[in-house]
């Protein structure tokens, strides 16, 4: 048993057995209980729906990494869509040329991106805290956004964006593709490029990685603005899939981004996690929602479950942790 | 005076501010500088100022609480059923209940994050799921409008018809926000367990060694914001005469950014109640303001987030290290001096 746990370990990381425990439970319970559950038809339903909040999870790793927080990814991700919708409208709405469509991806990038920057200058600059920041900025740019739109929802655009939030290519969901993209493009980073490992260091001592010689405003500012650019990512496909953007599209996402994050096994202050288990953590919650949908129960109750899940997960941490201390100190 | 000021620096800037923008809203508008109008403002604020002191409790204990505006929400839902219950009730009853059971939500989130270590944002975001997706889902997002009738009719304490035809009002909501406060800075300030959680807010450890009970800490700060939100949500069904599970949905972000507007440390160990009043009412009159002056109210949001964004902005931004040719002349200056 012990061989197992430390091979399993080796392979996957520590962090990972929260998360790896919870999907085997969640497959099991529910494999017994809902006799269709283990089908195609609930693996679809779970790559179709993953990446929204998937993309926006992404979205806020990278600042939880550094001991921050992002709480604007779900307006980002609003205003950066509202971005491309409006390139497409003056483009000519439904008869769009793909070309506009790509300038108007391009557009929802600039804005996710300038909207990234101008929170991370605000964090790096005056040192505020990441919560107030973010929050202000949520605030403003849910107001931006509804300024812009009274309130209503943009729609019409061309068919043929509609295959980025429906369509497969080869039996696999294109949105859960290019989310998959996401994920490789995040763990590259933090595990190949310079950017990770500071990001990493400045979550652990922000201090310590100022002295010793990083470019702690830089890379703040970089992390926020590839969060933005994230969102813009999610914005951009959560267009396609509603075929229309609204103010508010995917707001409950917001704290489940962060729960997703927590589940997998980042670490509240900052400093340490990695994106698989995330990952993994992100198909455990949408096994456990597509799961209680098959049995009737609907999405209320999957976000009280999804919450009873995190500190099950959390308590479960401190216990463990608390057993090996007392371990060692006998031994 | 000096050291008055020195001491509370967030909250005279606030302050400041305030009276510059109340001048310059007075130069726009002819109705804002009313009495009748500033007791409108306090009207509307009244909910949020009692969430906020609740709120400030907790983060002068160095915790923070995201569930307790849906733990609100519960509150007036199961409020409403116990005294349909009761037969209909009264308001010692509906203070009770609705007190107890926010005190018990608050203990909740006081067990996880004491008991099994949970730090406090990731316990009250799961207890945030938690309540709102449960009372989602036993309710299944109905709305109640048929409460007792003592509950909606409103409490009018003093009236008086002014000279220009408009009504001054304290109603209900309003006395109960002034009790709040006042219970609040009396705990906080006048008591030793009120030192006792700034202490522990500003460092746990040193207040664990000095011989603070810190489990009591903790339930205390949750306890108190559990009571303060039972009592905004009982004030919120009397105001707006009906319970809807989602109506304070999303309220808990704006008045965290109010409450630290207000001069709340994240963090712990730092805060006042007539900062976070000052936080609240900040937002409330620019929005008050706007409205009077005509603005569309879709750019309510917009304007209240920029100014929250560059008021945190600045208070947080230390002026010698954002410009530090300023920083450099000052302290020639300093030097020559001395």
């Amino acid at each position: 048993m012990k061989a197992i746990a430390q091979k399993f370990n080796a392979t996957f990381g520590a962090d990972m057995t929260g998360p790896a425990i919870a999907f085997l439970a969640v497959m099991v319970i529910f494999g017994l209980a809902a006799n269709n559950f283990i089908s195609s038809a609930t693996f679809g339903s779970v790559a179709f729906q993953l990446p929204e909040l998937g993309l926006l999870t992404l979205a806020m790793l990278l600042p939880l990494l550094t001991g921050g927080i992002n709480l604007s990814v779900t307006f980002t991700a609003n205003l950066s869509g509202l971005a491309a919708a409006w390139v497409m409208q003056s483009y000519g709405g439904v008869d769009a040329s793909p070309a506009a469509f790509l300038l108007g991806v391009l557009a929802a990038l600039a804005t996710g991106g300038a909207a990234g920057l101008m929170t991370g200058a605000a964090i790096a600059y005056t040192r505020a805290h990441p919560i107030l920041v973010t929050l202000s900025m949520m605030i403003f740019l849910r107001g931006l956004g509804e300024f812009l739109t009274r309130g209503g929802d943009v729609s019409g655009f061309p068919s043929f964006i509609a295959p980025i939030g429906h369509g497969s290519i080869f039996g696999f969901p294109i949105p859960l593709l290019i989310f998959i993209a996401c994920v490789g493009i995040w763990q590259l980073l933090l595990t190949r490029f310079k950017l990770g490992f500071g990001l990493l260091m400045i979550g652990s001592n922000i201090e310590a990685a100022r002295y010793s010689g990083l470019n702690t405003r830089r890379i703040l500012m970089l992390v926020y603005t590839l969060s933005g650019l994230m969102c813009a990512v999610a914005g951009v496909i959560m267009l396609a899939r509603f075929n229309s953007v609204r103010v508010g599209h995917g707001e409950s996402y917001l704290l489940i981004t962060v729960l997703a994050a927590f589940l997998g096994g980042i670490d509240p202050f900052g400093g340490f996690g990695r994106v698989l288990p995330v990952f993994v953590a992100l198909i455990v919650l949408q096994l456990l929602s597509s799961g209680l949908n098959l049995m009737g129960a609907n999405q209320h109750l999957a976000t009280a479950l999804w919450g009873v899940l995190m500190i099950v997960v959390m308590a479960a941490r401190t216990i463990v942790s608390t057993y090996i201390a007392s371990r060692r100190k006998k031994g | 005076m000096r050291r008055l000021i020195l001491g509370h620096t967030t909250e005279f800037t606030l302050l400041a501010v305030m009276v510059v923008l109340c001048i310059g809203l007075s130069f726009g508008t002819d109705r804002f500088l009313t009495i009748s109008n500033a007791f409108d403002v306090l009207n509307v604020s009244a909910v949020n100022i009692i969430f906020a002191v609740g709120l400030l409790v907790v983060l002068i204990s160095g915790g923070i609480d995201i569930s307790f505006a849906v733990a609100a929400s519960v509150v007036q839902y199961v409020t409403a059923l116990a005294l349909g219950a009761l037969g209909g009730g009264n308001w010692a009853e509906g203070f009770i209940i609705a007190g107890a059971v926010g005190i018990g939500l608050g203990l909740i989130n006081a067990a996880l994050v004491y008991r099994l270590h949970i730090i406090s944002i990731v316990a009250t975001i799961s207890t945030f799921n938690i309540f709102f997706g449960l009372l989602m889902f036993f309710t299944k997002g109905v709305s109640i409008y048929d409460l007792p009738e003592w509950l909606t009719t409103r409490v009018v304490f003093f009236e008086h018809e002014m000279a220009d035809g408009s009504w001054v009002e304290l109603t209900l909501p309003v006395v109960v926000m002034i009790l709040c406060c006042f219970a609040t800075w009396f705990m906080i300030s006048r008591t030793t367990i009120g030192r006792q959680l700034y202490a522990f807010g500003d460092n746990p450890e040193g207040a664990r060694r000095f011989g603070i009970n810190i489990g009591a800490m903790h339930y205390i700060s949750f306890g108190w914001l559990g009571l303060m939100a039972g009592i905004a949500g009982l004030m919120q069904a009397h105001y707006a005469e009906e319970v809807v599970p989602n109506a304070l949905y999303g309220r808990e972000l704006d008045v965290l950014a109010a409450t630290v507007l207000g001069g709340a440390r994240l963090g712990g160990g730092k805060g006042s109640v007539i900062g976070c009043v000052l936080g609240v009412l900040m937002v409330s009159i620019t929005q008050n303001g706007l409205n009077l002056m005509g603005v569309s109210p879709f750019a309510f949001k917009m304007i209240v987030g920029a100014i929250i964004l560059i008021a945190i902005t600045l208070s947080s931004a230390r002026i010698d290290k954002l410009l530090p040719f300023l920083a450099k002349s000052n302290a020639k200056r300093g030097s020559s001096h001395s």
